[in-house]
């Protein structure tokens, strides 16, 4: 096309080029916080944010901008934006989209691309992200004519946010950046056939739902995301304390029901505590919500709960059955399935139930090991619990540091404990840390990671010390990949192939030069102290806690067992 | 077992992709799929033949009611539905059978579309029940090259009587 005078298209007057319809739309959508990392092709999105007063937080790579607003959408609830260039700037994201995607954050990831007229022609820094998301993604576009733009960006956000909450990417080809579009945005809700984000509850499964827990003498409920994700906390406690019901929570529901309550089992599963696996295995009714009987929590599913009726209660009706069938199925939105559950349900004494699971977690108790030798890393968890009086927020990276703190960690409140669950990606602890922090600047933050995890997104550093953010990391260094060291320890005979660091940096020197306040502690009795020095300061701060190498994460199911058969560890 | 899915979808870019994407990705056994536009320009109708068990198909079924772009899911029995496939079958036929291959093809009901010094090529219409016999009668002979379409169906309006 040639025009002799084209019109500069980022001064336009009313109608706007593609860049100033996103950034328009991200300001009429409450948008204020975006990460990112610009290049060639989002040039003109970047010129168009500018001077947009939408705050934008360049990372220093993008793996770390999509994880950094995938704390901010954990610990919020709203969706996370992330910005990144075509090629490779897209391709970093593809861990940080299935990230999301496993454990149903909202995000919208937003990606250049070369100009329409280049696709498909491998130009420079072309890469299919339509294509490579598509698994990674709740939903996926790209965006080849400027006129649907505005409703693109619509459906991505509503599709983001609604439902069972997940990523959605945006691919937008550089010249429809460019393009002047006068199409308005949808002024009606937006709407698309066959998509039905709030499934009608059935009352007669309520109704059969609340019998059964009603009947039922050994009830458990089994919490899981989406129970954070709807916020039914107060619900669950009127349901545990109504019915006298045990609550076992997954990684990503932890926070929901109180650590410290006396019907909460703590983390069932693998490495969950021995009376929740073993109160499982005793139950007559498994209140299952929002769960997808990942195998990490119900090992041999044909194993799992036998004496028990299991009731789900999901959002997605394609986990109903996907690994276990239930006894009864209740599609819907947990928030409406216990709101109508708790109308019509009678409190009823389980005396003697609780007296068991008292019992159970009076005979089985989780065990924190002291020495006088080396710290050990579960006493740290403790001691940070302890001064924190389990009100931080708490980010983890992946590996027995994270099973040590799900497990010491006392978690009162919901999207207080962020993990990333369903993938199990070594490197989203630091830059999730900082997504949070950005997202509740009044909360302390403290990171928990290992020295393999940290140094997998160690850049961003620099990104906490830029922002002044207050995050305070703790390193329980054991100078290995701790998680596979015990896996080769004892599944593999002790052949420790590629677990242990030849070399690492000094952490704390390393911080420091970044310009945190960072020190390293080695003695157990200078570890409560050093842990205090950490949480006190205004700034960010780090500490290097060296703690026992051999140290390994119990108890513990191998995987594929039952519920109760748990791992005797050989001297 | 072998069932039939009916799926109206949004007729995007993406969509086949989307469809396509899953079964790989969730390790279904596909047998066929044929895609094509409906009345109604801005639905595609894509229909699969999917082999497993009632458990897999329960599964493939709600997985693909999850994807975004579909509207609808239908798993009608083949007797609940119209179905039609071609099939092109290129049979190697030298003189000596060749009258009795054109036999076997009118019997069938199948069109001759080319015919070689050395081979001829049919064309068998129908429904899938049609195609599989005339398929499976003229593996008797050789084939040398076979191309079908993959079933298309239309679920009946009326269950039961209609
Ligand atoms: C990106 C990524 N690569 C590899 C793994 C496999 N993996 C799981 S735990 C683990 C060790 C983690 O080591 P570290 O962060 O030091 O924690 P530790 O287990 O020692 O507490 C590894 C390598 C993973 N989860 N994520």
């Amino acid at each position: 096309m040639k025009d002799k005078n084209p019109k500069p298209a980022t001064k336009s007057t009313g109608a706007r080029n593609g860049a100033g319809v996103i950034i328009d739309f991200l300001k009429k959508s409450g948008v204020e916080l975006v990460f990112g990392y610009p290049g060639g092709a989002v040039i003109p999105l970047y010129d168009a944010l500018y001077d947009s007063g939408i705050r934008h937080i360049l990372t220093r790579h993008e793996q770390a901008a999509i994880h950094a607003a995938d704390g901010y959408a954990r610990s919020t609830g709203r969706i996370g934006v992330v910005f990144a260039t075509s090629g490779p700037g897209a391709t970093n994201l593809v861990t940080g989209l299935a990230n999301a995607h496993m454990d149903s954050v909202p995000l919208v990831a937003i990606t250049g691309q070369v100009a329409t007229t280049s696709l498909g022609s491998d130009s420079f820094q072309e890469a299919d992200i339509y294509g490579i998301s598509i698994p990674v993604t709740k939903y996926n576009y790209l965006v080849k004519d400027p006129r649907m733009l505005p409703k693109v960006l619509a459906e991505a956000f509503y599709l983001a946010g609604s439902g069972r909450p997940g990523p959605i990417l945006v691919d937008v080809p550089k010249d429809i950046q460019t393009t002047v579009i006068d199409t308005p945005f949808p002024t009606k809700p937006v709407s698309i056939p066959g998509y039905i984000p709030r499934p009608p509850v059935d009352q007669k499964q309520v109704e059969a739902m609340v019998a059964a827990l009603t009947m039922s003498r050994r009830p458990i409920v089994y919490l899981g995301g989406g129970a954070t994700i709807t916020g039914v906390a107060p619900e669950i406690i009127k349901i545990a304390e109504s019915l006298d019901t045990a609550v076992a929570t997954t990684l990503p529901a932890k926070g929901v029901f109180p650590d410290d309550h006396p019907l909460s089992l703590g983390l069932p599963g693998m490495h969950g505590t021995k009376y929740a696996n073993l109160a499982i295995n005793e139950s007559d009714l498994i209140l299952a919500l929002g769960v997808r009987f990942d195998d990490r929590v119900v090992g041999d599913v044909r194993r799992f709960a036998p004496r028990a009726m299991v009731v789900h209660v999901d959002i997605d009706p394609a986990e109903i059955g996907k690994r276990l069938a239930p006894d009864i199925a209740v599609v819907g939105d947990l928030k409406t399935v216990l709101g109508l559950a708790l109308k019509i349900v009678k409190p009823t004494e389980k005396s003697a139930w609780r007296k068991r699971i008292a019992q159970l977690k009076a005979e089985f108790p989780l065990f924190v090991p002291r020495s006088e030798l080396e710290i050990k890393p579960q006493a740290v968890i403790k001691t940070l619990s302890d001064l924190t009086a389990g009100e931080s927020i708490i980010v983890t990276d992946v590996g027995q540091h994270q099973m040590w703190a799900a497990q010491h960690y006392v978690s009162k409140k919901p999207r207080r404990f962020l993990s990333s669950g369903g993938l199990g990606t070594m490197g989203f602890g630091l830059p999730a840390a900082m997504g949070a922090q950005l997202a509740l600047p009044g909360e302390k933050t403290v990171l928990i990671t290992g020295d393999g995890s940290f140094q997998m997104n160690i850049q961003e550093l620099a990104t906490i010390r830029e922002h002044n953010l207050p995050v305070k990391i703790l390193i329980l260094n054991n100078g290995c990949l701790g998680m596979v060291r015990q896996w080769q320890q004892f599944f593999f005979d002790h052949r420790h192939s590629e677990s242990i660091f030849g070399f690492n940096p000094d952490f704390a020197k390393l911080a420091q030069v970044y310009g945190l306040s960072a020190c390293r502690v080695k003695k157990p009795e200078e570890m409560d102290g050093a842990v205090r020095n950490l949480l006190a300061g205004d700034g960010p701060a780090l500490l290097d806690v060296m703690v026992a190498r051999e140290e390994n994460v119990l108890p513990m199911i191998p995987p594929g067992m039952g519920q109760t058969d748990f791992y005797e560890e050989k001297g | 077992m072998k069932k039939l899915i009916s799926i109206l979808a949004r007729n995007r870019p993406g969509v086949l992709s989307h469809v396509a994407g899953l079964i790989t990705r969730r390790g279904y056994n596909v047998e066929s799929i044929a895609a094509g536009p409906t009345e109604h320009p801005d639905i595609t109708r894509i229909t699969l033949v999917v082999a497993g068990d009632e458990h897999i198909l329960e599964q493939v079924v709600r997985q693909f009611r999850k994807l975004i772009d579909v509207i609808s899911v239908e798993v009608p029995s083949y007797g609940h539905a119209l179905t039609g496939e071609l099939a092109l079958i290129s049979i190697s036929a030298d003189s000596v059978i060749r009258e009795e291959i054109l036999n076997l093809a009118t019997l069938l009901g199948l069109k001759v579309m080319d015919i070689q010094e050395d081979s001829l090529t049919l064309m068998a219409v129908g429904t899938a029940h049609t195609v599989d016999t005339a398929v499976v009668r003229f593996s008797a002979y050789s084939i040398k090259a076979l191309a079908r379409t993959g079933v298309v169906a239309l679920p009946k309006p009326i269950p039961e009587s209609g």
